[in-house]
C-alpha cells in the first residue's frame, strides 16, 4: 500500500532512520512532506535548509533539493539560496539549540527582512545530538547534562521573540497534534514572508529520562495535556492558562516581502541607468 | 541598459577594479558586511549589481554573508563577498565549509593591520599564512594577489575562473594599499574576456553524483531547481552527497579535494617575473610590495646588481616547482613582506638551504619603500 | 543506533504466520494486500505511539514490540497510526469511498 511520505524518500538512504525510537522528529517530517504533497509542490522547487542538530539530520532523508549547513545558520544560507533564485520554494529545518542559541542573530534577522523562508522549529528542549545539554528553550530548573543542578536560565518564549523581531507569520504546533501541524504547516508556506511554525517536540532518550518525564508516549501525553488551541484560549479561565502552551496561528500580518522588493530595486536601478 | 565595463580609460580604486572583475566574470550575487578597508567594494556592487539584475544583500555579520554566499552558489549563481581580517577570522568555518561542499565562490580579503581589529585604515599582509591554514582540517587554497588596480581586476576574474573550474572557494588577498588606491586603467570590452563556467552534468538525474569521483577530481556541479536533486552536507561524505564514516570513503573524498589542486598547480599557478633572465638575487614580493620591489629592481640594476623580482601572483598554492627551479640560478632571495615573516617560511621550506634567503619584513603600518629594498639587497650581496 | 531484536521467525525481513495465534500475526506481502495495516517491520523501532493512540485500540504489542491488528473490526482506517509513526513503518488502507 504506497503511502504518501514513502514516495518521498530516497531510496538511495538507508533506512530506518538516524532519530531514536518514538523521536517527534520523524513525525514532523511525515507532517511535512504531506503539507508539500497537498500543496502539490514539484520536487524540484522544494529546496529543504538545514542547520546541525537532531532535527537538522532530516533534510538527507527527504528527495528535494537539500542543504544540510552548518551550526546556526541555516537561515543565512537559506537567504542565499532564496535570494539568488527566488522560484525556489524554501524550507528550513531547524531546533531549539541551533536556531537560538548560536543561531540567534540569524534568526532575528530572518524574522525582520522578511524573506520569503518557512522556516519549521522543532523544539525539544534540548541539545540532544551532543547527549543532552540545555538549550534557550529549556525550562527553567529543569535538568541538562551541563546544567546538572537545574538550569538557571529561562527559556526564550520563541513567538514572541519572533513576533518582535517582525516576522509576519508565527505558529505553533506539537508532535502529538500532527493533523494539525499537517495544517500549519501548509498555511505557512502559503504564506508569503518568513513564516515560523514552531514545534512541540519531546527527546525520550535525553531530556526526557533525565527529567523523567517518561517515554515518548508518556511525553507526547504531556503535549496533548498541555496544548490549549488559541481559538479555545479565550473561553479558559486565566489559572487554567498557567503551564500550558498555546497552539495555532498565533500571529498573521501583511508586510513587504525582501525578495519582491529587491526586485522593486532591481526596477529602479534599471530605470535610473 | 549599461554594459558592466567599458573601455574607455577610467580612473578606477583597487576596490572598485575588484567589483567591476566580479560583474565581468558574470558574478551576479553579492552577500557582504561592511568592513574597513573592503567596504567601498560592497557598495559599488550595491549600486550596480542590480542594474544588471544581480542580487546585492547586507547580511547581519560576516559569517551570515559567507553563507548566503555559498547558499546563492549552489543554486547556480557566481557569488561573491568581500572582507577584511575581523572578518575573515569569522568566516573561517564556512570557507570549510565551501572546501567540503566543493562550492565555488570567491572571497576577498582586503588586509589590514592585525591581529585583532589591529589597524583598520592601514595596510599589512598578514593574513597569508590565515589564507592557506584559516579553518580546521585538511584542504587546499587557491589565493590570488594583486599589486595594482589593472591586476586587481584582472585576478578577481581569474578567481572566478579558477572557483568555477575547479569547484572551489578563491581567495583574492588585496590590501589597504591597492584596494585604495587610484590609478588609470583600461578595463577590456567583455567579449575580449575569457570566462569559465563551472561545468554540468550530462547524465540523467537519477545517475548524477553531486560529488562524484572521477580521474579528473572535478566533478560536474548541478544547481538547485535544475532538475538534479542531491544532498549538500559539511558531514564528510560519499559521491551522493550522504553522510559516511566508511574509511575508503573518507580518504577517497579527502584525496579528491587534495588531487583536484595539487594535480592541477600547473594550470592554477601565475608568476610575474622581471629581470630574472640573468639575476642572482631575487626580490620575492607579492601585493604592493611587488611596486615598490620593482623600483628597487630597476635601481639595483643601475648600479650593476643582476636583481630581479618574482612577483607570485598565486601565493596559495605556493609555487614549489618554481621556486625548487629558479633558486638554482640564485644566491640570495630576500622575501619583502608586510609581517613579521610568512611567506619567507614557505619560501625557505622549499629552497631548503640551497639559497640564501632573508627576510625584509615591515609591520608598523607603513609600507616597504624601494629604498628599504634597495638597501637591503646591498647589505646581503 | 538503535538495534532491534532478530528472532527466528525472520526470513526476508518478513514474520511468517505463527499456526497457533491466528489472531496474533502479521502478513508477507502478498498477504498484506487488501489488509487495513501493513506493518514494515525493518523499520519498525518499536516505540509504541501507534499502539498507544489508536482510537480504537485496534492496535496491540506483539512480545516483539511490533504493532498488531489485533481487534480487525475495531480498526476505522483512520489513520492516524501512520500519521504518528515516526519512522513511515505503518501504512494504513485508504477508506474507500462508500467506507466514509
Amino acid at each position: 500500500m504506497p503511502k504518501v511520505t514513502h514516495h518521498y524518500l530516497r531510496t538511495k538512504k538507508k533506512f530506518p532512520n538516524v532519530w531514536c525510537a518514538g523521536c517527534g522528529i520523524g513525525i514532523v517530517m511525515g507532517a511535512i512532506i504531506r503539507a508539500i504533497d497537498k500543496l502539490k509542490l514539484s520536487r524540484d522547487e522544494v529546496v529543504m535548509v538545514s542547520g546541525i542538530g537532531c532535527s537538522s539530520r532530516m533534510p538527507v532523508y527527504v528527495d528535494f533539493n537539500t542543504l544540510h549547513t552548518t551550526h546556526g545558520r541555516p537561515l543565512a544560507f537559506a537567504t542565499g539560496v532564496k535570494l539568488a533564485k527566488p522560484s525556489l520554494k524554501v524550507i528550513v529545518i531547524t531546533g531549539d539549540g541551533d536556531a537560538l542559541a548560536i543561531g540567534g542573530n540569524h534568526f532575528i534577522h530572518a524574522c525582520r527582512r522578511n524573506i520569503d523562508l518557512t522556516c519549521i522549529l522543532i523544539n525539544n528542549q534540548t541539545y540532544g545530538m551532543t547527549g543532552g545539554q540545555f538549550s534557550p528553550s529549556t525550562p527553567f530548573m529543569k535538568l541538562g547534562t551541563t546544567a546538572p543542578y537545574g538550569n538557571r536560565e529561562r527559556a526564550f518564549d520563541i513567538s514572541k521573540l519572533a513576533i518582535a523581531s517582525g516576522a509576519p507569520f508565527v505558529a505553533r504546533g506539537t508532535a502529538y497534534h500532527v493533523v494539525q501541524l499537517e495544517k500549519l504547516i501548509e498555511q505557512a508556506a502559503l504564506k508569503k514572508g518568513f513564516s515560523l511554525v514552531e514545534v512541540i517536540s519531546h527527546c525520550p532518550t535525553l531530556y526526557g529520562r533525565l527529567n523523567k518525564e517518561g517515554d515518548a508516549v508518556e511525553m507526547l501525553k504531556w503535549q496533548r495535556g498541555h496544548a490549549i488551541p488559541i481559538s479555545a484560549a479565550g473561553k479558559v479561565p486565566p489559572e487554567k492558562l498557567r503551564g500550558k502552551f498555546l497552539t495555532g496561528v498565533l500571529w498573521d500580518i501583511e508586510f513587504p516581502e525582501y525578495c519582491e522588493e529587491y526586485d522593486k530595486v532591481i526596477a529602479e536601478a534599471q530605470r535610473r541607468d | 541598459m549599461r554594459t558592466a565595463t567599458d573601455q574607455k580609460e577610467r580612473l578606477l580604486q583597487g576596490n572598485q577594479a575588484c567589483a567591476e572583475g566580479a560583474l565581468a566574470s558574470g558574478a551576479r550575487f553579492f552577500a557582504g558586511y561592511p568592513i574597513t578597508p573592503s567596504t567601498e567594494i560592497a557598495e559599488y556592487l550595491a549600486r550596480q549589481l542590480p542594474k544588471v539584475g544581480g542580487k546585492f544583500i547586507q547580511m547581519e555579520d560576516e559569517i551570515a554573508s559567507i553563507a548566503a554566499v555559498i547558499g546563492a552558489s549552489v543554486t547556480g549563481s557566481k557569488s561573491m563577498t568581500a572582507t577584511s581580517g575581523p572578518g575573515f577570522s569569522l568566516m573561517q568555518e564556512h570557507i570549510g565549509y565551501a572546501y567540503m561542499a566543493e562550492v565555488p565562490c570567491v572571497i576577498v580579503d582586503v588586509q589590514r593591520g592585525g591581529p585583532s581589529t589591529g589597524l583598520p585604515t592601514k595596510v599589512a599582509q598578514s593574513d597569508t599564512m590565515q589564507v592557506r591554514w584559516g579553518t580546521h582540517g585538511d584542504y587546499y587554497a587557491i589565493a590570488l594577489a594583486p599589486s595594482s588596480v589593472e591586476e586587481c581586476f584582472d585576478l578577481t576574474i581569474r578567481a572566478f575562473n579558477l572557483s568555477e573550474k575547479y569547484r572551489t572557494p578563491v581567495i583574492v588577498l588585496m590590501d589597504e594599499v591597492v584596494g585604495h588606491m587610484r590609478e588609470k586603467v583600461s578595463l577590456p570590452n567583455p567579449n575580449e574576456i575569457k570566462i569559465i563556467n563551472r561545468m554540468k552534468p550530462t547524465v540523467p538525474p537519477e545517475w548524477y553524483q553531486h560529488f562524484e569521483i572521477n580521474p579528473h577530481f572535478v566533478s560536474p556541479m548541478a544547481g538547485f531547481g535544475e532538475g538534479y536533486r542531491f544532498n549538500v552536507t559539511g558531514l564528510t561524505h560519499d559521491p551522493f552527497g550522504f553522510p559516511t564514516v566508511r574509511p575508503e570513503e573518507i580518504r577517497e573524498k579527502l584525496d579528491k579535494l587534495k588531487n583536484k589542486i595539487t594535480h592541477n598547480v600547473n594550470d592554477i599557478i601565475e608568476i610575474k617575473e622581471e629581470f630574472m633572465e640573468d639575476a642572482d638575487v631575487a626580490i620575492f614580493a607579492y601585493g604592493i610590495v611587488a611596486r615598490a620591489a620593482r623600483q628597487a629592481i630597476r635601481m639595483a640594476r643601475d648600479k650593476r646588481i643582476k636583481a630581479g623580482l618574482i612577483q607570485p601572483l598565486t601565493i596559495w598554492p605556493f609555487p614549489d616547482l618554481y621556486m625548487e627551479h629558479i633558486s638554482e640560478q640564485l644566491d640570495l632571495i630576500i622575501v619583502a613582506e608586510l609581517n613579521q615573516g610568512q611567506l619567507i617560511g614557505e619560501v625557505m621550506r622549499v629552497v631548503r638551504g640551497k639559497t640564501r634567503v632573508r627576510g625584509l619584513f615591515r609591520y608598523d603600518s607603513e609600507l616597504i619603500t624601494p629604498d628599504q629594498i634597495f638597501d637591503k639587497i646591498r647589505e646581503e650581496k | 543506533m538503535l538495534s532491534f531484536k532478530s528472532s527466528s521467525f525472520y526470513t526476508d525481513g518478513r514474520i511468517l504466520k505463527l499456526a497457533d495465534e491466528e489472531k496474533k500475526t502479521t502478513l508477507t506481502d502478498k498477504e498484506a494486500e487488501g489488509q487495513k495495516i501493513r506493518v514494515f517491520e525493518a523499520w519498525c523501532k518499536k516505540c509504541g505511539i501507534c499502539v498507544a493512540f489508536c482510537p480504537t485500540g485496534a492496535l496491540t504489542s506483539n512480545e516483539d514490540g511490533l504493532p498488531i491488528l489485533t481487534y480487525l473490526e475495531k480498526c476505522t482506517l483512520c489513520g492516524m497510526c501512520e500519521l504518528r509513526c515516526p519512522d513511515f513503518a505503518i501504512a494504513v488502507k485508504a477508506k474507500e469511498k462508500e467506507e466514509k
